[in-house]
Order: C-alpha cells, then sequence, then structure tokens
C-alpha cells in the first residue's frame, strides 16, 4: 500500500482523496479482533463518499452546496484513483440529481444523490412522489443541514421533509458513523424497498476525523428494469394503494432494531432521560461525562428520528418522569413523543428554536435539566471580519461597473459567492436560486403605473442561472419586462469549491463534457439583446451595461455576460494578462473611497499614515482598481 | 508510541490564510502518533475573507467543537482576534500570534494573561524568505519553537517540528516546489524565533 518505501503499517494511513493511501509510518497496538484496520484523517463529507463507494454505490449524483459539496468531489476523487464502474456527476439542479440516481435504483443498482437542505427543496417534488413508489436497489439522499446558519438561507431541517415525505432518516453524530450509516441507509433502503435519507449537519459534514478505510464492495450487479405501471407510473387509484403500503413500511421500520436508539448511561434512578441525536449526541455524550452525570441521567442517542422507533417511544414514556431532547433543527423526535407534559425540547421552548446549538449551550440545558450548578459563559461581543468578495474578483469589477451604469437601480440578485455584492451596494435582493431574474419581473409590475421607473438589474452566477434561471428568463421574455440580466460568467461554481458548470465542459472527474454556451441558450430563450464582456476592462463594459440597459428600456429584456474566470479556478481558463503593480500615489487623503464603494481587501487604509495602502499579500494586480479613485490616486507603477 | 495526550486548540484567522491547512498538518501529526483526532472546519461563506475559526482536538473525545474556557492553545494568524475567540482559551493556555508588536490577551472579556504569550511577524518573515502566503507555516514553526522556550505550560503543543516536516513529506511528495517552500516556511519560524529567544 506504501509507494513512499516507508514502515509499512498495518492500522495508521492518512487518507487524501485524489492521493493513494499514504503509510504514516509508526505502529500503533489497535487492532479490531485481530483484523488490522487503516485509520485515516476524513472530512466528514469524504467519509460519506467513503462509505458510498465501500457500499457498492453504481450511480452518485449532485448539485453543490455548502456543506454538503465535497461528498460527490470526494467520490470523485476515490474513483479516479480505485477506478470501478461507478458514475459520478454534478447535475445542473438538485431536482435533476435526485432524478437520475432514483432512475438507477429503480433499475436495482445502489445509487445516492446528495445537496444540502435548501437543495432538497428543489428536488421535494421527485422525493415525495418517490417515497411512495419505493425503490429496488439501496436509494440514499444525503441532505445536509446547515444550524446557524453558516452558509445558508434557512436553518431549515431536512427531518421535516423526510417525515413529510414518510421516509425514514438516519441522524449521524460524528463523521466516523455517519460513514457506518452510510452502510445501515442502504441496507434499511433494500429491505423495506424505500428512500432513506442521511442528515448531517455542517459539524459532521465539516469535522474531520480518524476513520478507518474499508475495501470496496465486491457485490457488481446488473440493472434490472422490471416493468410496473402500476408502481412506476402510477396514476391516483393506484398511488393510493402505494400510500397505503408506504404506512405499513413505516410501521415495520420503526421497530427495525438495526436502527433502534442506543443507551449511553444509564441513571440509577428513573425520573430523567436525556435523548439525543445528530451532533447534539456528540456534545452531550462528552458533557455528561465530564460534569460526572453518568449516574444521574439516563442518555439515549436516536439514530433515526423518524419513524421514531415505537417502543423506545413506550418505554421512554413508561419510565421517566421528565424528558430532555436535545436535537437540531426542529423538533422532531420531540414530536413524536406524546404527553408534551413530560418532555422538554424545541416545541415545549426549553431548547431554543434558533441557531446552532452550541455545546456550551448543551451544557447549560443538561445543567439546568439534572438541577445542578449552572456554567455561567462570558457573551462575545460581536466582531471579527465580515465575507467579502475576495481581492482580484471579477464580480467586484462586474458590480462595480453596474452601480456605474445605473446607480439608482433595483439590484435583484442570487445565491453565490456574488450574493457578497451586497457589501458594495450592488445587491438589494437575495431569496433563493434563480430569483433574481423572477423578482426583476415582479419589481417591473410593481411598478409598472409609476411615473418613474427604476431601472431593474439581476445578477446572477453561471452555475445558479443554469440551475433555476432559464424558466423565468422565458417568463420575463414573454412578458417583455424591461430589465438587464448580468450573467456572472466565472466559467464555475466558485462559492461551494470550484465545481464545474454546464459550461465548463470537464466533468466531476475531469473528464471532458459537452459545453453548453450561454449566450445562445440566452437568445433561444428569445433574448434579443446579448452581449459578452470581460468586467475587467471597465472601460469597455460600463458602455456596454449602459447600452443594455437603454436597450431593455426601449425593447424589452437585455442581457450582458460578465465573462472572467474566477481567480480561485486555476485549472481552468486561464484569464490572460500579467499582474499589475499597484501604487497609491501622493495624492491619496485618505478619503477611503476605494474602501468603501471598491471594498478590495488588498486596499487597506493604514490608520497611521491615513492613507490607502495595498496589501501586497492579497492583491492579484488585476488592476481593476485603477478606474476607482476619484482622485486618481491608485496607479499602476511603470 | 508516545504518551497518550488530550488538548484542544483554537486556530484563528481570516479566509484566505490557511487556518485549514495547519489545521490538518497539527491533525495528521496526530494521527501519526497514534492519538485520535477531531477537528471542526469553516467553509463556504465563511471562507472568503472573513474571519475563520477552526477547532482541533486531540485525544479522547466525542463532540468536535471546543467549549469557551477550554482550548489549551491558541494559534493566532492574525493579531487581531476576535473575542469570541479569545474566549475559548482555558486559564493555564498558551497563545502564539502572528503580530509585529506584543499582543494583550487580557483586555477584554478574558480578564486574565495567557499562561505564555508568544508573538512573531510572520508577514514579514514570510514576506523575506519569498512567499507571502506562508504565514501559516511560519507560526506554526514558531509556535513549536515557542513550546520549548522553558516557559511552564501546562499542555504544550504536543507535535515537534520532525513530525509536521513528516507530514509536510507525505503531503508534497510530488510537488517538490511546494515541499521545499512549505518546509523552507516552517523551518524558518522555528529557527528564527529560537535564535531570538536565546539572545540576552
Amino acid at each position: 500500500m506504501s509507494n513512499l518505501g516507508l514502515i509499512s503499517c498495518p492500522r495508521l494511513f492518512l487518507y487524501k482523496p485524489g492521493l493513494r493511501l499514504v503509510s504514516a509510518g509508526f505502529f500503533i497496538s489497535g487492532s479490531v479482533g485481530g483484523i488490522m484496520e487503516q485509520s485515516v484523517l476524513m472530512l466528514g463529507n469524504e467519509a460519506i463518499a467513503r462509505g458510498l463507494y465501500e457500499c457498492g454505490c453504481a450511480v452518485a449524483t449532485a448539485y453543490p452546496g455548502t456543506p454538503s459539496s465535497e461528498i460527490l468531489s470526494s467520490v470523485a476523487s476515490i474513483i479516479k484513483q480505485e477506478p470501478g464502474q461507478m458514475h459520478v456527476q454534478w447535475a445542473v439542479n438538485e431536482k435533476v440529481a435526485f432524478e437520475i440516481a432514483y432512475a438507477a435504483a429503480i433499475t436495482g443498482l445502489r445509487a445516492a444523490v446528495s445537496m444540502k437542505q435548501v437543495g432538497l427543496n428543489v428536488a421535494s417534488d421527485p422525493l415525495m412522489s418517490a417515497a411512495y413508489m419505493g425503490t429496488k436497489g439501496g436509494f440514499v439522499i444525503v441532505s445536509a443541514d446547515d444550524p446557524g446558519p453558516h452558509s445558508s438561507q434557512t436553518e431549515q431541517d431536512s427531518r421535516l421533509s423526510a417525515m413529510a415525505a414518510k421516509i425514514p432518516v438516519l441522524d449521524p453524530d460524528s463523521p466516523d458513523q455517519a460513514k457506518k450509516m452510510i452502510k445501515l441507509a442502504f441496507e434499511l433502503s433494500e429491505r423495506y424497498e424505500i428512500p432513506v435519507m442521511l442528515r448531517p449537519t455542517t459539524r459532521v459534514c465539516h469535522s474531520r476525523q480518524d476513520i478507518p478505510a474499508g475495501a470496496p464492495s465486491t457485490d457488481h450487479r446488473k440493472p434490472g428494469f422490471e416493468k410496473d405501471p402500476a408502481r412506476w407510473a402510477a396514476t391516483p387509484k393506484f398511488r393510493f394503494h402505494l400510500h397505503r403500503e408506504l404506512e405499513n413500511k413505516l410501521v415495520d421500520i420503526a421497530l427495525d432494531a438495526d436502527t433502534a436508539p442506543r443507551n449511553i448511561t444509564r441513571g440509577k434512578d428513573s425520573k430523567r432521560a436525556v435523548v439525543v441525536s445528530g451532533v447534539a449526541a456528540a456534545h452531550a455524550k462528552e458533557i455528561v461525562s465530564e460534569l460526572g452525570l453518568m449516574d444521574a441521567v439516563s442518555l439515549y442517542q436516536v439514530l433515526q428520528p423518524f419513524p421514531l422507533h415505537t417502543e423506545f417511544r413506550d418505554r421512554l414514556l413508561d419510565t421517566y418522569e421528565d424528558i430532555l431532547v436535545i436535537e437540531e433543527t426542529t423538533g422532531v423526535i420531540e414530536m413524536q413523543l406524546a404527553e408534551r407534559s413530560r418532555v422538554k425540547g424545541k416545541v415545549s421552548g426549553f431548547v431554543p428554536r434558533v441557531g446552532e446549538l452550541l455545546p456550551e449551550a448543551i451544557q447549560n440545558l443538561i445543567e439546568t435539566f439534572a438541577g445542578i450548578d449552572v456554567t455561567s459563559y462570558e457573551k462575545a461581543t460581536p466582531g471579527g471580519r465580515r465575507p467579502t468578495l475576495c481581492a482580484g474578483c471579477p464580480h467586484r469589477a462586474s458590480f462595480f461597473a453596474i452601480k456605474k451604469a445605473s446607480p439608482k437601480g433595483i439590484y435583484t440578485s442570487d445565491i453565490g459567492c456574488y450574493t457578497l455584492g451586497l457589501n458594495m451596494g450592488a445587491v438589494d435582493t437575495v431569496l433563493c436560486m434563480g430569483a433574481a431574474v423572477g423578482q426583476a419581473a415582479g419589481f417591473y409590475h410593481a411598478y409598472r403605473n409609476e411615473d418613474n421607473r427604476p431601472d431593474i438589474i439581476a445578477t446572477i452566477g453561471d452555475s445558479t442561472f443554469f440551475h433555476a434561471g432559464i424558466p423565468p428568463l422565458i417568463d420575463a421574455v414573454v412578458q417583455n419586462i424591461p430589465f438587464v440580466l448580468v450573467i456572472l460568467d466565472n466559467r464555475t461554481t466558485a462559492m461551494t469549491g470550484n465545481q464545474p458548470t454546464p459550461a465548463t465542459g470537464v466533468g466531476a472527474t475531469g473528464e471532458k463534457t459537452a459545453m453548453v454556451d450561454i449566450a445562445s441558450l440566452v437568445k433561444g430563450c428569445g433574448v434579443n439583446h446579448v452581449k459578452t464582456g470581460d468586467p475587467y476592462c471597465l472601460d469597455e463594459f460600463i458602455p456596454m451595461l449602459k447600452e443594455a440597459v437603454a436597450f431593455s428600456k426601449a425593447n424589452g429584456p437585455a442581457v450582458v455576460i460578465a465573462r472572467h474566470p474566477c481567480i480561485l479556478y486555476r485549472s481552468g481558463e486561464k484569464a490572460g494578462g500579467k499582474p499589475r503593480e499597484v501604487e497609491i500615489t501622493e495624492s491619496c487623503d485618505g478619503c477611503a473611497y476605494c474602501i468603501t464603494h471598491f471594498e478590495c481587501p488588498a486596499l487597506v487604509l493604514d490608520e497611521e499614515s491615513e492613507r490607502v495602502a495595498v496589501d501586497r499579500a492579497l492583491c492579484t494586480g488585476c488592476g481593476v482598481c485603477f478606474h476607482v479613485c476619484p482622485k486618481n490616486s491608485i496607479q499602476e507603477r511603470k | 508510541m508516545k504518551q497518550a495526550v488530550r488538548q484542544q486548540i483554537v486556530i484563528s484567522g481570516v479566509g484566505g490564510q490557511g487556518v485549514l491547512f495547519v489545521t490538518r498538518l497539527i491533525a495528521e501529526s496526530a494521527i501519526n502518533n497514534g492519538f485520535r483526532v477531531l477537528a471542526s472546519e469553516a467553509h463556504g461563506m465563511a471562507q472568503r475573507g472573513g474571519t475563520v475559526v477552526s477547532h482541533l482536538k486531540v485525544g479522547e473525545f466525542e463532540s468536535p467543537l471546543i467549549r469557551p474556557l477550554a482550548a489549551d492553545g491558541l494559534l493566532a494568524l492574525k493579531a487581531d482576534i476576535p473575542d469570541a475567540h479569545l474566549l475559548f482559551m482555558g486559564p493555564d493556555a498558551w497563545a502564539v500570534v502572528n503580530s509585529l508588536a506584543p499582543v494583550d490577551l487580557d483586555s477584554g472579556k478574558r480578564g486574565q494573561q495567557p499562561a505564555a504569550v508568544y508573538h512573531y511577524d510572520c508577514d514579514g518573515l514570510a514576506a523575506d524568505i519569498g512567499n507571502v502566503k506562508s504565514a501559516n507555516l511560519v507560526l506554526l514553526g514558531v509556535a513549536i519553537a515557542g513550546m520549548s522556550h522553558g516557559d511552564k505550560i501546562d499542555t504544550p503543543l504536543f507535535c515537534s517540528i520532525d513530525d509536521i516536516r513528516h507530514v509536510l513529506f507525505e503531503r508534497f511528495s510530488q510537488n517538490k516546489k511546494i515541499l521545499d517552500v512549505s518546509v523552507r516556511a516552517l523551518e524558518a519560524g522555528y529557527d528564527r524565533f529560537k535564535s531570538m529567544r536565546k539572545r540576552p
């Protein structure tokens, strides 16, 4: 296994996606039942990917979204190193990703789709229906939640969607458990012919842990789609029967021993029980042990929050007087416990309903519940830096140009790095994927009877445009909406880690794919004014935007494609041009116009000299800032 | 195999400074030493130049997060450390800060000075050795040098300069250029801080 000529190591290996397993060169006495296992440092999402690979998943699809993105890219890395028959792809959106993987599963193969929680909203149409029809091969939906939220529009709980769809959901507490639960999910899915959800949260996806990496499955199945229109193309009459079957499956699933809750500690009296799931379980296990409450409370970990195991539910309510449920982000387990008077949780208001349940909060909840002294923690004063577009980001140039071309417009925008255009006052609305276009139309209609109608400039990223921007653009063409759509085409899905878009021409494993040309697509939607420009060249780009605004007012929708590759996407299209050295001239009086209106992290106000300085570590030499200073104090050093 | 350790380290900085990279290096050196590891990272929106913090727990733990007052050490890639990150530090914690000037970690809500605070101009040294982006590795070198400085530290950073060098060799065995730059930054931080401290 070792290619480095180091001491061959029985247990400890460093695992890096895209690289081989590398021996760490140390022996430790960690053998399990005589069989030595290889432990490697894995990100939670890599652990999930490894689980899919080891379980013989034949088709894995996804649309990127934090905190789920590294799942599919890790699968791709694994199969680049250990080639097999697996199909791995980024799909244009979560709905399409779901449908591709689901179809593979109903042929009897194992398949999985991964996404973030708001992506599950996009895929909820096939989800609800697939629950009724069920599956043949194991079908796992990984929907990653983001309590906090750290990188999301909402703190919604995917387990509620599983409940709405009536499918089982597993809630891992760690990367290690997430990997084990992938296996459990496939088994459960095949045992009951039902889609199964794995719901990790940010703290699982983005934690790293030493985890044993196992061998891939040797079960090589052949697809065998059995035509059964009453199931796979069911009319409402048959859907009624499928619904009844689904309800019956849930009854059995709530009795399955494999997913039954675990008893972590058994308190001496039968008064108090703490029920935990997900990463709250990891926090609680450590806290209960550190507080010395092992004998004082009984701690139970729920692996499958829905459907809650019926025997567990009954025993819990029969045994304990006082029950605390700690889970993220909604009271899904709590809602399934009758006799609310004895249950404390999210629904009762004992556990905060909003925000991430940090371990210190969980400690305070358990202390209060156990009737011991409550540790008081200082609240930090908010501070630190807000996120901003990278130095050299082409979006910054686009937003600067938009504000020059239409200073008083309404700026609808969308989901991606460019949401950060709000720091520059160039983003007024962010609703959900694709809404920049639909909202632009709505703003036009709202103001249509006014004398002074504002310009409407919508911004949307290339990947987001493909994902959900096309139907509303068609709608805007049909309604002849006078607005400008700026497609921020940086050739990649940047915010989530530079995944390809349909215009990139590269697939998940780096394989060549067909390319869809954005300008042709826009023209095909019926837009008559389509221009492509490089936002770095502000001298040309600002007039191009002004022209589009004038066209839209007279004729309807206009599209400008702001094309310049993301500075973080090194392997992609080259940006061209040499870096230009920035010089702040003597004329700078520290007015900070550039910092407020351009907000490049490489331009900093030096407090001592009260002048602007260039942070050479961050400056990429894009030279866009030469256009920014009203006093012309930012110049190229010749 | 080394003595079992149990330590919690907070690594603070802003997006783009390489907070996650330093976290991974230390985590991998822990695994190489036969210790269990749990680390928590910030991804996505948080990485775009905003404040970034990662938590690293080495030894037997269940939770990936460090509670306030529980950290044994703080590595700070920015001298301007947010209050929220300082509050993780326990009463006997050490801190290593990328700063030209001495830092006062007593101010604010923490209310007490850490057991040991080392500061060093890692950005300056990184620029001197021709790679401004390597301040993270310089800081790690400084931290390891600081641990052997002689101050009474209850839980000094467990890894040695050789441990980290070994991890870098494993990671970049295919890319000699990056390997050389990384090792040079690590060693520069370690050597300069050591020699600076030796002077009377």
